[in-house]
């Protein structure tokens, strides 16, 4: 039987040198700030930016996790909180990445739009454990409102990571860990 | 004739839907333990590693396995002696998915209409199917489905001439192209035959069977194992990270069609695939 292998801890917010260091298949722990966002979070987003409008937070530096979590109950920072599919971000994510996104968490391919933009501006993409958000939740050490409370579980909300357990899909060496599984056309492919 | 108040009906599926959101079935807990033995890739372990400690602090904390928890899908069996009381059924259904996804916690992931996607805030409208049997029982399955794995469900409406040969391709095909996003290890349902709808309805029903009972029937046990090798061959792994664990289980569902047509239905589950079946 094999190990499980360490998780190397790595600091949010992430700056060039350190997406720099990440190659795909790498295992990290990470701990710091991000921005947790979905679906409608990100067609608002697009919405403000096509009418020429600031968006309510900045985005240069930011991580996004792809996430709409359940209720926290009485006593919890949070409730379930694992990653959504991440494809689904796709056709808003190139944009963001112009605006200085440097990292997103998720799970599945991303778009050859995506990946190209992803090394383009020197970003990086991570897969959580879908279907662990009770696990990853333990994680998640502090929760705030950021905009949009009347999306619900699709608000974006600020959440401060600890230890968050994640693997490097996409570097910024063209680098795709799901590539090197399965092929460049293989499983899960979402360009049509 | 039997009475059954359908105040009972919303009660236990309130109950139904939080147990079954917070709770791994057995069959699947034991699948996930079987595969930690047999993977030796570091990834793949870790991941399995993970969801097993996930499901544990689920049912330890009572807190949703999955944030996705899911449209819920009921199948009410019931017998044609049975006389229900004290409301409609359909309504007494959806109050109990309302209690029970406000009090256990569970996350509302239901829009009103999906072009206008107005949230409507209680996770209510469920997919009801009912179903007639002979006599006074009630039976309930409840599968809250997640979106991760049911977006990436195909359906194609195959020639006869196809045959087993092209119903399998199509499904080893449909697995494929799930990929990661639809969080992998799987449960696969298949549905063959039937008409458009129908074979839909026979791949969930797929879904509800324990993965721990053989098929039946021989000739079907025979695709499932054929179907499961192969698609473990493909070396997706748990979370598409690489592996030997694609799936946990594949069932097949096969129903009477047209001498014209060959269905066929592959609806995607995922290792948190969530169902509970309750006698009233």
């Amino acid at each position: 039987m094999g190990q499980v292998s360490p998780r190397a801890a790595l600091r949010l917010p992430l700056d060039a040198a350190r997406v720099a260091r990440l190659r795909a298949g790498d295992q990290v722990a990470l701990t710091g700030p991000v921005l947790g966002a979905r679906d409608a979070a990100h067609q608002r987003m697009r919405d403000l930016l096509a009418a020429g409008k600031p968006l309510p937070f900045e985005i240069a530096g930011e991580t996004i996790y792809y996430v709409g979590p359940s209720p926290a109950q009485p006593g919890q920072v949070i409730g379930s909180a694992g990653p959504t599919s991440s494809y689904r971000m796709d056709a808003f994510t190139p944009e963001l990445l112009a605006l200085g996104l440097r990292g997103m968490i998720g799970k599945g391919r991303r778009s050859r739009d995506v990946t190209r933009a992803i090394q383009s501006h020197q970003a990086v993409y991570f897969g959580a454990v879908g279907g662990a958000g009770a696990l990853l939740a333990r994680r998640i050490r502090k929760q705030e409102p950021v905009a949009w409370d009347d999306l619900g579980a699709e608000a974006v909300v600020r959440l401060w990571l600890k230890a968050f357990p994640a693997v490097v899909i996409n570097d910024v060496y063209g680098g795709d860990l799901y590539d090197n599984v399965m092929g460049a056309d293989g499983a899960g492919a979402v360009d049509e | 004739m039997r009475e059954v108040s359908v105040t009972r009906l919303s009660a236990a599926i309130r109950d139904a839907v939080i147990l079954a959101n917070t709770v791994m079935t057995p069959d699947i807990q034991r699948r996930l333990e079987e595969a930690q033995n047999q993977e030796t890739g570091p990834v793949a372990r870790a991941v399995i590693a993970d969801l097993l400690e996930n499901a544990a602090i689920a049912q330890a904390e009572h807190i949703p396995m999955c944030q996705d928890t899911g449209l819920v899908v009921v199948y009410l069996t019931f017998g044609q002696d049975v006389h229900w009381v004290d409301g409609e059924v359909e309504a007494a259904i959806n109050d109990g998915i309302r209690q029970g996804y406000r009090e256990g916690y569970l996350r509302f992931s239901v829009v009103a209409d999906p072009l206008r996607r107005v949230n409507t805030r209680d996770n209510t409208p469920a997919i009801v199917h009912y179903r007639l049997t002979p006599g006074e029982g009630v039976h309930v399955d409840i599968l809250p489905k997640g979106f991760g794995a049911e977006n990436r469900s195909r359906l194609a409406m195959l020639k006869p001439s196809d045959g087993q040969a092209g119903a399998e391709q199509f499904i080893l095909e449909s697995v494929r192209v799930a990929g990661p996003q639809a969080c992998p290890p799987f449960i696969v349902g298949v549905g063959i035959g039937g008409d458009f709808e129908r074979v839909a309805e026979l791949a969930k029903e797929a879904l509800l069977e324990p993965l721990d009972t053989p098929n039946p029937d021989p000739y079907l046990a025979d695709m499932e194992s054929r179907l499961t090798d192969a698609i473990n061959a493909m070396g997706i792994g748990p979370q598409g990270f690489g592996g030997r664990t694609t799936l946990l289980g594949l069932r097949i569902k096969v129903g009477a069609t047209h001498i014209a047509g060959l269905p066929v239905a592959v609806n995607m589950s995922c290792h948190s695939t969530r169902h509970l079946a309750f006698d009233l």
